[in-house]
């Protein structure tokens, strides 16, 4: 069973990479925004998932991203060393940032990381000269045919989904992800087993923003212009977390799923019920809570555990 | 020479002296029994030493060099491990993945494949192989305690300091613990055990430090000890002192 | 004189930030839950005022009787059939299930009232009293005197009465107080409904003073977080200081930074306290 899951995953992220040949717009349209939604799902797994910190802080990372890229494309840097400095600069946020949020613990750690995007936003509605303000700014356009830019931002997106995938793979396979689920379970223990759990905990805060500074520039390039209340909207930090929980938070496919179900439910009800769009992402979000705490890896997992145990028992 | 030293070490809790200027030296294979009453501050000792708190005043020396102040996993890694009076463990791993992440982080092993090596080791000397694919949290509280003590001792200490390794457990299972803290010695490992029962006190071992109030107020062997006069007096109280001396009075 | 008349502005404004987040700040610290519904709270609880000042001519003084019960209803509504149900879950459960709520009431109110900012116009406005060149508005002097008033009875309550004690001993030890004979499922849904009902009382009187919008419910909710990590978690004192505290602080903040600038100052405030002192101002340890 193991050995065929990455077998899975490498037909999935192939097919999906086949999108392109089908000629729809729309779809591709959706699924760069799905690649997108996974890059923030799985991004936030590491600090969320593994390590178990309630952060908010996906969207100050985005929202970052979004302005470090734009800014320096306009500055007339080739586009990948724009989305490349994105990155840089949202790891560096992100470790300066965890190194001075990351000692508080459970609704502290979360108001703390929500009001660093609230204050991110403020500050690139009234840097006026740098930013734009709240106008926004524009980027330039590429001079390349239209289903050219949609192909390349797809392409874009999906290379660093799966990154991130990759990422969340060798995380948890590795000593980072071991310390940083020992420090979810108990953080105290933790240091007496000789973790250094600052270090762990800034390094899991880094990993989850890096990608998503990246993705924030990809963004910006792709939608050509941005403005402050949408790149740093609190629902950026919400969405990634409602997927991760929906898929299973802490496994490594799980953030991916629940990226896949939420953009499916998004899409529909985005279609459907317009106007009230964020009554029924709260229902979704009331429902998750209820009726799918595990998320639905979870569901899975819990099933084969059940049909497996005597097996495993009969093995140790 | 000492393994470990503490030099007037005092810890206060807001104007409450929970340790209060405690001189204390174990030396390298001793089984140091640490006593005294509730709130005697002996968990304190223990939560200063292993770098939990930092201490207010004082130094700690661990083989010359001084640990105070130093971070918990900092201390972990020079080789002094503990368990809790409460076990702690991480209960949603199997017993082998909790034995693996001090192997992992304190003792430093090279790879996984190691750790998982050294940790079996640990599980087998504490008698837990059998269980090694459990889910911690489903184990008995003496099974947390095993794991606990297979924890600590997959740290590679030079020290290790019990915090009530016998806590809630039946006869049998205390003698059963008694035997493997003796190995444990037996393997060079310094020990520290904090306990309320006599018993195991007594039998296990070398030296005992009494503390009261946060204060250390009797030292010796457990003969010594047991029969010095602060000592029974801070443990009874002042009534029982004396119809304890009555009593043994009359057996004279 | 100027500094003066900013204090004293500040001093206003913080009675109302104190009545605003006293509830966010109860159910906070006896439920271990941070309720993000509680700016939309604030938010209908002005809706209330403003329909009932405007269909029935009950002043929105008198009509906190009205938001108050109501919020009440639905504040326990909500605690007894969907918060209990989760309240010892970790941090995120709670967290997200009242984002997810707050989307669905915030949206409904959306729908219902338009996004369009309201104000209750009184038939006879208060007015403003002068002394010694200090002008006071004087609806913003009895909303703050009544939301002082309030916050005491609040404090009254949570002293004196039955339920209270049995609020504050939840708080000290769940499991001590099960054991007591406190029915704590029964106590979380009241605390949830008192802290609803304070939100809805300072919705009527702030109705009077903000205009009024679903947009505004983030802005209310921001400075409950505020108020709560400046004075410290779970005491009403706390939450009054803090109050005071932060609405002094953005009175000078708007005048020597800019007013467009008064809930980032807040923020900004808030990042650095919770970094350096997160136990609050006034040093009381918070749960974790």
């Amino acid at each position: 069973m193991t050995r065929i899951i990455p077998i899975v995953v490498v037909i999935a992220v192939a097919l999906v990479a086949c999108l392109p040949l089908l000629g729809d717009n729309y779809l591709l349209r959706l699924g760069t925004m799905f690649a997108m939604y996974a890059v923030l799902a799985l991004s936030w797994n590491i600090i969320g998932g593994f390590a178990g910190y309630p952060s908010f802080a996906t969207a100050a990372f985005f929202g970052l991203g979004a302005y470090t890229g734009a800014i320096l494309q306009g500055a007339g840097i080739p586009m990948i060393v724009a989305w490349t400095g994105a990155c840089v600069m949202a790891l560096v946020f992100a470790v300066l940032l965890g190194m001075a949020i990351l000692h508080l613990k459970g609704h502290y750690f979360a108001i703390a990381s929500l009001v660093v995007a609230e204050v991110l936003l403020e500050i690139a509605t009234s840097w006026t000269g740098l930013t734009g303000g709240g106008m926004g700014l524009n980027l330039p356009v590429l001079q390349i045919s239209i289903e050219a830019q949609a192909r390349l931002f797809f392409y874009a997106m999906l290379t660093i989904a799966v990154l991130a995938l990759l990422m969340n793979w060798l995380v948890s396979r590795g000593k980072v992800g071991f310390a940083l689920r020992c420090i979810r379970q108990n953080e105290d223990a933790s240091s007496m087993v000789g973790i250094d759990t600052t270090f762990y905990k800034v390094t899991g805060f880094g990993l989850s923003a890096i990608l998503v500074g990246g993705a924030g520039a990809i963004y910006a390039s792709w939608v050509f212009y941005i403005e402050p209340a949408d790149v740093f909207s609190v629902l950026l930090s919400v969405k990634p977390i409602v997927m991760a929980m929906l898929g299973g938070a802490g496994t490594v496919l799980g953030p991916v799923v629940g990226a896949l179900v939420f953009i499916v439910m998004e899409e529909l009800v985005w279609r459907n019920f317009l106007s009230f769009h964020a009554a029924v992402l709260g229902l979704l979000i009331v429902g998750l809570i209820f009726f799918l705490p595990n998320g639905i890896l979870g569901l899975v997992r819990r099933r084969r555990a059940a049909g497996l145990k005597p097996e495993e028992e009969g093995a140790a | 020479m000492s393994l470990l030293t503490l030099e007037n070490v005092s810890r206060s809790f807001g104007g409450l002296n929970a340790l209060d200027a405690v001189d204390m030296q174990v030396s390298p294979g001793e089984i140091v029994g640490l006593i005294g009453p509730n709130g005697a501050g002996k968990t304190t000792l223990v939560n200063v030493v292993t770098g939990a708190l930092r201490p207010s005043a004082g130094d700690i020396r661990f083989e010359g060099r001084s640990i105070a102040g130093k971070k918990p996993h900092q201390i972990g890694r020079m080789g002094i491990a503990r368990t809790y009076q409460v076990v702690q463990p991480f209960p949603e791993m199997t017993v082998l993945e909790n034995v693996m992440a001090p192997a992992t982080f304190a003792a430093r092993a090279e790879d996984m494949r190691t750790a998982r090596l050294k940790s079996m080791e640990a599980l087998e000397f504490v008698g837990l192989a059998g269980s090694a694919g459990t889910i911690a949290a489903e184990l008995t509280l003496a099974g947390r305690k095993r794991l606990e003590l297979a924890k600590s001792l997959a740290m590679n200490p030079r020290v290790l300091l019990l915090d009530e390794v016998n806590a809630g457990l039946n006869t049998a299972e205390i003698d059963g613990a008694l035997t493997l803290i003796r190995r444990i010695a037996d393997n060079g490992v310094t020990v520290i055990i904090i306990e309320h029962l006599m018993k195991v006190v007594m039998t296990l071992c070398s030296r005992l430090v009494v503390l009261h109030h946060g204060a250390k107020i009797a030292e010796g062997t457990p003969d010594e000890v047991s029969r010095d006069p602060h000592v029974i007096e801070a443990y009874l109280g002042t009534r029982y002192s004396r119809n304890l001396g009555a009593r043994e009075a009359a057996h004279d | 004189m100027l500094y003066l008349q900013i204090l004293l502005n500040g001093l206003m404004l913080g009675g109302l930030y104190a009545c605003i987040a006293v509830g966010f700040s109860l159910v906070w610290g006896v439920l271990n839950v941070i309720n993000i519904l509680h700016g939309s709270f604030v938010v209908l609880g002005s809706y209330i005022a403003y329909f009932a000042y405007v269909h029935l001519g009950i002043h929105p003084f008198f009509s906190i009787v009205l938001s108050g019960g109501a919020l009440f209803a639905l504040g326990y509504a909500v605690q007894a059939g969907l918060i209990n149900r989760v309240v010892g879950a970790p941090v995120l459960t709670t967290l997200v299930l009242t984002f997810g709520l707050d989307l669905l009431l915030n949206n409904s109110m959306l729908l219902a009232f338009s996004a369009d900012y309201r104000t209750v116009r009184l038939e006879n406005p208060f007015g403003s009293l002068v002394v010694a060149n200090l002008v006071v508005p004087l609806n913003r002097l009895y909303a703050m005197l009544l939301a002082v008033v309030l916050t005491g009875l609040l404090y009254v309550v949570l002293m004196r009465s039955r339920i209270g004690r049995a609020i504050v001993a939840v708080r000290m030890d769940p499991e001590a107080a099960a054991l007591m004979g406190v029915n704590v499922k029964r106590i979380f849904a009241l605390t949830f409904g008192i802290g609803a009902l304070m939100a809805g009382g300072a919705g009527s009187l702030l109705s009077l003073i903000f205009p009024i919008s679903p947009l505004a419910s983030t802005d209310f909710l921001g400075i409950a977080f505020v108020v709560c990590v400046l004075g410290g978690l779970g005491s009403i004192a706390g939450a009054m200081v803090g109050g005071l505290a932060l609405g002094v602080i953005q009175s000078f903040g708007a005048l020597f930074i800019g007013p467009e600038h008064g809930l980032t100052i807040a923020f900004v405030l808030l990042i650095i306290l919770l970094i350096f002192k997160p136990t609050g101002l006034m040093g009381r340890r918070g749960y974790e």
